[in-house]
């Protein structure tokens, strides 16, 4: 189920015809208010959320929906506004579309992040730690369990997977958000500072997730 | 003489120099008229008023009319440097100045009772020549004649080394005039030139240039009169394309709606009527070009506004080529030169819009084959169409240009070249669009990578 938070209604009830046309179930919100609470009483799988919104905006909303649900959020900004993207990214959106957008694109973004991490047979691994489990999907720090976004969860065993190797932005981007061509980097970036938030001892001095300059990431316990 | 004169500074040059040539002749004139008529007249005078005294003193010893012998006597009274006349009669020693002495002279003395004199320069040096007439007691003219002629060249060499003098003087003075003349033209033209550069720079559309403005005088007042048109001009500039920034902002949300349900026309538009097919599937289409339109001037209107960055990185050129082509599906209808190992400092996305519009430009107005050739430093673009019309070339990157008029709107939003153009400059390099001699349109990217 998608929630729809738009407060024009013309694009929201033309967005909501094409997502219903794609098979999605859409419930749809005219302010960030409002979809606060629809996200309470009807867990969605997934919000598409407008950034210029009539009383608390898209990055107030997208704060508040972070903080009650791992919900991934893919918020619609003004075409390239830099700004608005990093805003977003920061307020924990997990991809961005921008407006006029393409119904194509937004459906594709969708799929992308509401595409389960394919559960793979009897590997749970130790990295210091940190206790990943490939089979249950979920993470463990100190013997408690994290909890992380779809789109974190899938970067984290993105990473993990080939501990002490450097994987480029773009690799990651191909393979957790499937941007195919020229994806922006920031999105792992952001991604990178919010995982870093929930597994990190001290974020500022990761010990599994370290940046290689100029190339992009690399797991590895130290 | 007229394109000489043309430049300020040589016509205050030649003011100055005809200002300073004219004082100077002037007082150079006046105080050589003055010494000359000075160093002249005490010439003559040192030799004509002796003269006078001893004709004067010898006046009452001689008889008049006198004979041959009075005569002879009265000249070696003179000491024979005069020429002494009576009549027919004249006095033996002495100069004959017969032949010298001018005959209106001679007449103008028979009547005279004073002395006369005239200054002649018909021989080899200027001379004087002076008739006294011998008077009686009573001052009547006896008829007796002295005549004398005295030499002035001395004093006319003194004169003329005088008036060498002044012309030395005077051509001293002139190239200090002239030094005048530059450094007076110096202070007029350096803020001139500055403002005329200032003025180009403006017209290119450096809308920020300006001048220095400081000091009270009227250069400074043009200064600042140029300063307030630049900024009234770069604010109106400002103010229009901000407007069409807001415009395309403000287009963007209904055009969101109508994008949202132009897929769903399309995928219906085969069981509806046969005309409501072709309206909807028109409204579809128009929507996707306005939407190409909207985000085309978006993306300029952030050009003009400075807000777009580079995000530059370590690429390998032949690479990003390839992956543009073949993310466009153009792999099969470009020919490509790409070599490998040509790296270079860009932004990629940049890059990549840059070569998708001049590939994409190529494709839609050349001819076959397109080609795309990555050298360190430049990618060219060519096509073997007929190339750009002479008269359309210095405009190819101007905003909604279209080379060929007929066509009244292309598929792309008239955007394209300008926005390759927009990003190449934003990298520091340039994009040069020509006509290859054999045939077809080249367009160049340089990149400072």
């Amino acid at each position: 189920m998608v929630l729809l938070v738009e407060d024009d209604p013309s694009v929201r009830e033309g967005l909501g015809l094409a997502l219903r046309r794609q098979g999605h179930d859409v419930r749809a919100a005219g302010t960030g208010e409002e979809g606060v609470e629809r996200l309470r009483e009807s867990r969605p799988d997934i919000v598409v959320l407008d950034i210029m919104l009539p009383g608390i905006d898209g990055f107030e909303t997208c704060r508040r929906m972070r903080s009650q649900a791992e919900v991934p959020i893919i918020m619609l900004t003004a075409r390239g506004d830099d700004f608005d993207v990093v805003a977003g990214l920061e307020a924990g959106a997990d991809d961005y579309v921008v407006k006029p957008v393409e119904p194509r694109v937004l459906e594709a973004r969708i799929r992308a992040v509401l595409r389960r991490t394919v559960a793979e047979p009897s590997t749970v691994e130790r990295h210091g730690s940190l206790v990943i489990d490939r089979a249950g999907l979920q993470v463990l720090k100190d013997d408690a369990q994290v909890a992380l976004t779809p789109t974190e969860l899938k970067l984290l065993l993105e990473l993990s997977r080939t501990p002490g190797r450097v994987l480029t932005r773009q690799q990651i981007l191909e393979a957790v958000w499937e941007h195919d061509y020229l994806g922006d980097s920031r999105l792992v970036d952001a991604c990178v500072q919010r995982l870093r938030a929930k597994i990190e001892d001290v974020p500022s001095e990761p010990r599994y997730v370290h940046t290689v300059r100029g190339f992009g990431y690399r797991f590895g316990p130290r | 003489m007229r394109s000489l004169l043309r430049g300020l500074r040589p016509r205050l040059m030649a003011a100055f120099l005809l200002l300073t040539l004219l004082g100077a002749v002037a007082a150079a004139g006046a105080s050589y008229a003055t010494a000359r008529n000075l160093l002249l007249e005490d010439a003559q005078d040192g030799f004509m008023n002796p003269l006078v005294k001893d004709v004067r003193d010898y006046a009452p010893k001689l008889t008049v009319p006198p004979a041959q012998q009075d005569l002879d006597e009265f000249a070696s009274y003179l000491r024979g440097t005069a020429f002494v006349v009576y009549g027919g009669l004249r006095a033996h020693g002495g100069p004959d100045l017969s032949s010298t002495v001018p005959a209106e002279m001679r007449t103008a003395l028979k009547s005279s009772r004073t002395v006369i004199w005239q200054r002649r320069t018909d021989l080899a040096e200027p001379y004087v020549v002076i008739g006294i007439p011998l008077l009686r007691a009573d001052g009547s003219n006896t008829g007796v004649e002295v005549w004398a002629i005295s030499s002035l060249g001395g004093p006319q060499r003194a004169i003329d080394s005088f008036a060498k003098a002044a012309w030395v003087g005077v051509s001293l003075v002139l190239p200090l005039a002239l030094g005048l003349a530059l450094f007076t033209a110096r202070g007029v033209l350096r803020p001139v030139r500055r403002l005329g550069a200032a003025a180009r720079a403006l017209g290119s559309g450096r809308l920020d240039t300006r001048v220095d403005e400081r000091g009270s005088d009227e250069l400074s007042d043009l200064a600042r009169t140029f300063n307030r048109a630049a900024e009234q001009l770069e604010s109106s500039q400002a103010a229009s394309r901000r407007f069409v920034a807001d415009v395309s902002h403000e287009l963007r949300t209904p055009l969101t709606a109508m994008n949202a349900v132009s897929a769903v026309l399309d995928e219906d538009a085969a069981s509806l009527p046969p005309d409501t097919a072709v309206a909807a599937r028109l409204v579809s289409t128009e929507t996707r070009k306005l939407t190409r339109l909207v985000n085309d001037l978006m993306e300029i209107s952030r050009f003009d506004e400075g807000r777009n960055v580079l995000e530059l990185d370590e690429w390998d050129i032949g690479t990003a080529v390839r992956d543009c082509l073949a993310a466009r599906g153009w792999t099969t209808s470009v020919q490509a030169s790409l070599p490998d190992g040509v790296t270079g400092r860009v932004d990629r996305r940049r890059l990549d819009v840059i070569v998708a519009n001049l590939v994409g430009n190529a494709l839609k107005h050349g001819g076959a084959p397109v080609r795309i050739t990555v050298r360190p430093g430049v990618i060219e673009v060519s096509d073997h169409g007929p190339g750009i019309p002479p008269d359309a070339l210095p405009h190819i990157f101007d905003r909604f240009y279209k080379a060929d008029t007929a066509r009244s709107r292309s598929e792309g939003s008239g955007l394209g070249l300008a926005i390759a153009w927009e990003n190449a400059r934003l990298h520091g390099g340039t994009i040069e669009a020509a006509n290859d001699p054999a045939g077809g349109a080249v367009f160049t990217l340089r990149l400072p990578w």
